[in-house]
């Protein structure tokens, strides 16, 4: 079922943040560090004030009385060291693109002219940039007075690894690259912040994730109460993660609001969101396996170095994105030793965080890449290999190493579906058959575990206000049709569609009967928004059961209407049938009116409820495992080492599914950004950190005339913990994809004895796989 | 992300143009298809004072043959080059060229003057026109100035265009039917500029070699006939297997290679020689043999 909003979204009739006008707005734009590490001084602003247009210059001088600093602090890892953090930086820039001054004027041009005549002392610091060169115990400091760089270390040991590795009939080990990567939604970041003196009320409108989380974090950064902030997140142009932190440039415009008790906007253009978005996915990673003789995996060993930036970003921490891998590491398999390192390192770099499938894609990367070896060491085909290692149905719930509870997936099933749906066989002949022909082909697979539909235990033993409940308000209207207020966030992903299909579901009404609203924190209960795949799994499973609610209040009327009882009663399509027969006997719409217009019809003390709501957070299993397996088909250009993927494949279990047109998109749509961070995609920066990534012609997307057709295909495990048995869809193409072209490219590139360890994968490290350039000096 | 003030003036005919030209010369840019001036101008990497906006000039964007020279005007569109039967018959290279200039939007816009103007070293129309033998027009108050195309390009984003003067038109040498002539680039993704590309022009008498133009881009700072390249080539049938290594060899010791760390110069040099083995014996093969990239 094609969504609802489609029509409009697609006639150019979406609402993001700077097509929303606020009378009185002016326009903001920030002065940002050319520096990655630097003192400095703001010296004089009075030319750039005086600029005819020009509101106010603000700088930390005027912002820190209105708004004080906020420091990422996770209380279940006391140990994690992350400096403060201000809407404008005072003194000190820690990366190239932090902002230290703020221009208000009557348009965003004016804002521009007026940046360049702020005079600004700089004195360069010496700056930590290289991941490994700022890990090091006598790196430069990424800010002045660090001890360490290293922000956080953390070490998991269980089992005994050791004795596995020294019992091993065989190890493997990979040393894997991650570059940083970034979200790149099609809106950039946005927002109009319009606070009122009179009542003392500020009403945001935010291209954000979580409409609750950023009310909260901003009443508390601006001392005020949530209930006078009132956030409002209209259509978003896609988030991928990327809007879900609390950054500087949106607090600042927040209280230069308050400052000036006017509206004021801020649309980040192209290269401020490739500059100041969150990074993503910087490590290096080395990782063994040990296997025995009967090529079992016994123990996984991984040492992740993580790249932060210049600050664990607010308030989520950007370890989660390394803590996420290293959960996920081994997903698909049954092993019992596994012993993970992990440090996660400051930078003078934008920061980075949480992205579409967190730290996944890395898991599933490194444990394919070892899969592979160790399967070519035995000699075996990896498929083999996978299906003797995969965690057996029968085996589950079955605890991982890292404390998952693996429940309700379908590794086998996912498997064997994916090798009909290659042909298998039939394929592999193809590829002999090109090879010979002197094509340069390959085929990866990737098998994977995602952790999906993140419970409360994630952050709030943290003390991270992060909401994992959700809330649904439903109200019957006269006319028999039913309006949502949902806590859940539409960005771009159809939420707001499948949230419909559940409620119409459950009361018993047509899809287009509903109309779902969603992202404002006037009109719907405090709630968790869009993040780690959630809504059909959360919010989803709180509609459902608003539904049963709001379902029943209008079984039970139109019981002592037609005086009979409820459970002699059905209701379908929107009327009331008799249960037995199916005969219709009254519509929902005259059972809503009777309540509203004509009580007195009714007996008395019925009280029906017209509006009904449900809150709910799953308090078992912290995160519900989906799994699936990705397969890529590649051919390497020999002139110029370029990959071309020729065709992709996605088995994927999401449990039960709501729309399978989003569900698909939704896969589709991870698996082109998996490719592009396979391939294109990647933040560059010089070694003193100049930023080298800051347009599109820098910072290469994948563009569909260069995406191979991507075939999708389900086995539904449902979730057993809840009615719906819905689980986490949207970040899974993302998770695989990049294992399965990494492993494709390393397929092609076997007969010449080459291999890629490093994404973005070059067309220049191709060639030298290849042998057609020699291998880069020093390596 | 938002230009800096300037003056915008929009004139109605050359003359008027040249003028304005001619009176603000180095503090104006000149603004016809806006590709790259635009986002120039956005990012602040240009401040020009003045904009002259030459789209409402007439005559600009002619495409127009007259006996063996073949008339481009500065201001034609990429996609009105690109899809012109005389361009298709005199100077077939062009078309095949400018199905990688890009995205179709940019070509909708892109002009051919601008493109030779910018000097950007991976794009296709410098290299082009050097192989092709062009002269570069010249237009300023004082009249027109003809300048070989192997002349004009002087160095990254640089040529010989004076600030008063607008590249009013290109001639091109219309192709005679013993003329043949190959066309191929590596880039990162559809429509990218190049990491490297080749264009080659021959001439064949009695079924060898006799005249010969190959230039790259995407390689050096600036387009340039590759002669001790072409020398290989001649008095030859096309694309003998010793002739090609020949070329090959000389390619790899002719070359000055744009420094970088993410495609290394090697890289660079690797690509074009397997390049130029490819459109030679592209060009070589029989007729049906389509483009292989």
């Amino acid at each position: 079922m094609p969504r609802a909003s489609t029509r409009r979204l697609v006639a150019g009739r979406g609402r993001y943040v700077d097509d929303i006008p606020a009378k009185g707005e002016v326009y903001a734009a920030f002065l940002r560090s050319p520096h990655a590490h630097a003192a400095f001084e703001v010296v004089n602003i009075s030319a750039a004030a005086a600029i005819p247009g020009v509101v106010r210059v603000l700088t930390a001088e005027n912002i820190d009385p209105v708004c004080p600093p906020w420091k990422c602090v996770l209380r279940n890892a006391p140990d994690l060291q992350s400096p403060e953090q201000r809407p404008l930086a005072r003194r000190q820039a820690v990366f190239q693109g932090e902002p230290i001054a703020l221009v208000v004027a009557q348009s965003r041009a004016i804002a521009e002219d007026a940046l360049e005549l702020i005079e600004v002392e700089w004195s360069e610091r010496p700056a930590a940039i290289s991941l490994e060169a700022a890990a090091m115990p006598d790196a430069v400091p990424a800010h002045e007075n660090l001890k360490s760089n290293i922000c956080w270390r953390f070490e998991h040991r269980s089992g005994d690894p050791d004795k596995a590795f020294a019992d091993a009939e065989h190890v493997v080990l990979r040393r894997l690259v991650f570059a940083r990567k970034t979200g790149v939604p099609l809106e950039p970041r946005g927002i109009l912040a319009s606070y009122d003196p009179s009542t003392n009320g500020l009403i945001v409108h935010v291209s954000h994730q979580m409409p609750h989380q950023f009310q909260l974090h901003l009443a508390e950064l601006l001392g005020m109460s949530p209930l006078d902030v009132r956030v409002i997140c209209s259509d978003i142009g896609g988030a991928f993660g990327i809007k879900m932190h609390i950054y500087p440039e949106e607090v600042a415009v927040c209280a230069a609001s308050r400052i000036l008790g006017r509206p004021v906007k801020f649309i980040a253009d192209r290269v401020e969101s490739l500059s100041s978005d969150v990074h993503a996915r910087e490590h290096i990673v080395e990782a063994r396996m040990a296997v025995n003789t009967s090529g079992m995996i016994t123990a996984i060993d991984v040492d992740d170095i993580q790249g932060l930036g210049a600050y664990s970003v607010y308030p989520r921490s950007s370890t989660a994105e390394a803590m996420s891998a290293l959960r996920a590491v081994g997903g698909p398999y049954r092993f019992d030793n596994y012993h993970a390192l992990l440090r996660s390192v400051l930078q003078n770099k934008v920061m980075t965080g949480q992205y579409r499938s967190v730290g996944h894609p890395v898991a599933a990367a490194i444990t394919e890449a070892l899969v592979e070896d160790a399967a070519a060491v035995r000699g075996e085909d990896s498929i083999v290999f996978r299906q003797r290692n995969f965690l057996p149905t029968e085996a589950m719930p079955w605890v991982s190493p890292m404390g998952a509870r693996m429940i309700d997936l379908s590794h086998h099933a996912c498997l064997e579906r994916m090798l009909t749906l290659v042909d298998y066989p039939r394929l592999r002949q193809e590829i002999d058959t090109w090879r010979q022909e002197g094509r340069i082909v390959g085929l990866g697979l990737a098998s994977f575990v995602e952790f999906t539909a993140t419970g409360a235990e994630a952050y709030g033993r943290a003390h991270v206000p992060v909401s994992s409940l959700d809330g649904v308000m439903l109200t019957m209207e006269p006319t028999g049709e039913v309006r949502a207020q949902c806590s859940a966030s539409e960005i771009g992903q159809g939420i707001q569609q499948g949230l419909a299909q559940i409620i119409a579901d459950a009361v018993g009404v047509r899809a287009d009967k509903v109309r779902v609203a969603l992202g404002d924190t006037a009109a719907s209960p405090h709630g968790g928004g869009a993040w780690s795949s959630r809504g059909a799994a959360i919010t989803g499973e709180v509609a459902w059961t608003a539904g049963r609610k709001l379902r029943n209040e209008l079984l039970n009327v139109a019981a002592a209407m037609l005086q009979t009882t409820a459970t002699s009663l059905d209701l379908r399509d929107g009327r009331i049938l008799a249960a037995d027969t199916g005969a219709e006997r009254i519509a929902i719409g005259d059972v809503a009116r009777t309540v509203i217009f004509h009580p007195y019809d009714l007996p008395a003390g019925t009280n029906a409820q017209m509006s009904v709501s449900h809150t709910w957070g799953r308090d078992a299993d912290p995160f519900l495992p989906t799994n699936g397996v990705q397969a890529s088909l590649v051919e390497i250009d020999p002139i110029s080492g370029l990959v071309r993927p020729l065709r992709h494949w996605v088995v994927e279990d999401c449990g039960r599914i709501i729309n399978p047109l989003l569900v698909d998109e939704q896969i589709r749509g991870g698996v082109v950004q998996g490719i592009g961070e396979a391939l294109y995609e990647i933040c560059r920066y010089t070694e003193d950190g100049q930023y080298g990534s800051g347009t599109l012609a820098d910072y290469l997307l994948p563009m569909a005339a260069d995406m191979p057709d991507i075939v999708v295909a389900h086995v539904e495990t449902p979730y057993s913990g809840s009615q719906l048995g819905a689980k986490g869809a949207g970040e899974a193409g993302t998770c695989g994809a990049p294992a399965a072209v990494l492993n494709a490219v390393n397929d092609a590139l076997r007969p010449f004895g080459g291999r890629i360890d490093a994404m973005p994968i070059s067309p220049v490290d191709v060639l030298r796989a290849l042998g057609k350039l020699p291998a880069k000096a020093g390596a | 992300m938002k230009p800096p003030r300037f003056d915008y003036l929009r004139p109605q005919t050359l003359a008027e143009a040249l003028e304005l030209l001619d009176r603000h010369g180095g503090d104006a840019a000149i603004l016809a298809g806006g590709q790259s001036l635009m986002p120039m101008l956005n990012l602040r990497v240009a401040q020009p004072a003045v904009l002259i906006d030459i789209n409402a000039v007439p005559e600009l964007d002619r495409i127009g043959r007259s006996g063996d020279r073949l008339s481009l005007g500065g201001r034609a569109r990429h996609n009105d080059v690109f899809r012109s039967a005389e361009v298709a018959q005199a100077a077939p290279l062009l078309t095949v060229a400018l199905e990688h200039v890009a995205h179709e939007a940019i070509r909708n816009r892109g002009t051919l003057g601008g493109s030779l103007a910018l000097a950007d070293p991976a794009a296709e129309l410098p290299a082009c026109m050097v192989c092709l033998d062009a002269e570069i027009v010249a237009a300023s108050v004082k009249g027109e100035r003809r300048i070989p195309a192997g002349a004009f390009f002087q160095g990254l984003y640089t040529t010989t265009l004076e600030p008063n003067e607008i590249l009013a038109r290109v001639d091109v040498p219309a192709a005679g039917t013993d003329w043949r002539f190959g066309f191929d680039e590596v880039a990162r993704r559809r429509g990218d500029f190049a990491m490297a590309g080749v264009a080659v022009a021959v001439r064949e008498e009695s079924k060898a070699v006799a005249e010969c133009r190959i230039s790259l881009l995407g390689v050096e700072m600036s387009p340039r006939r590759m002669e001790a390249v072409e020398m290989c080539l001649l008095d030859a049938p096309l694309g003998t297997a010793a002739n090609i290594v020949a070329a090959q060899s000389a390619l790899r010791d002719t070359l000055e290679p744009i420094e970088g760390s993410e495609i290394p110069p090697e890289y660079r040099i690797q690509i074009a020689r397997e390049l130029l083995a490819r459109v030679i014996r592209a060009m070589a093969a029989p007729v049906s043999g389509k483009r292989t990239h």
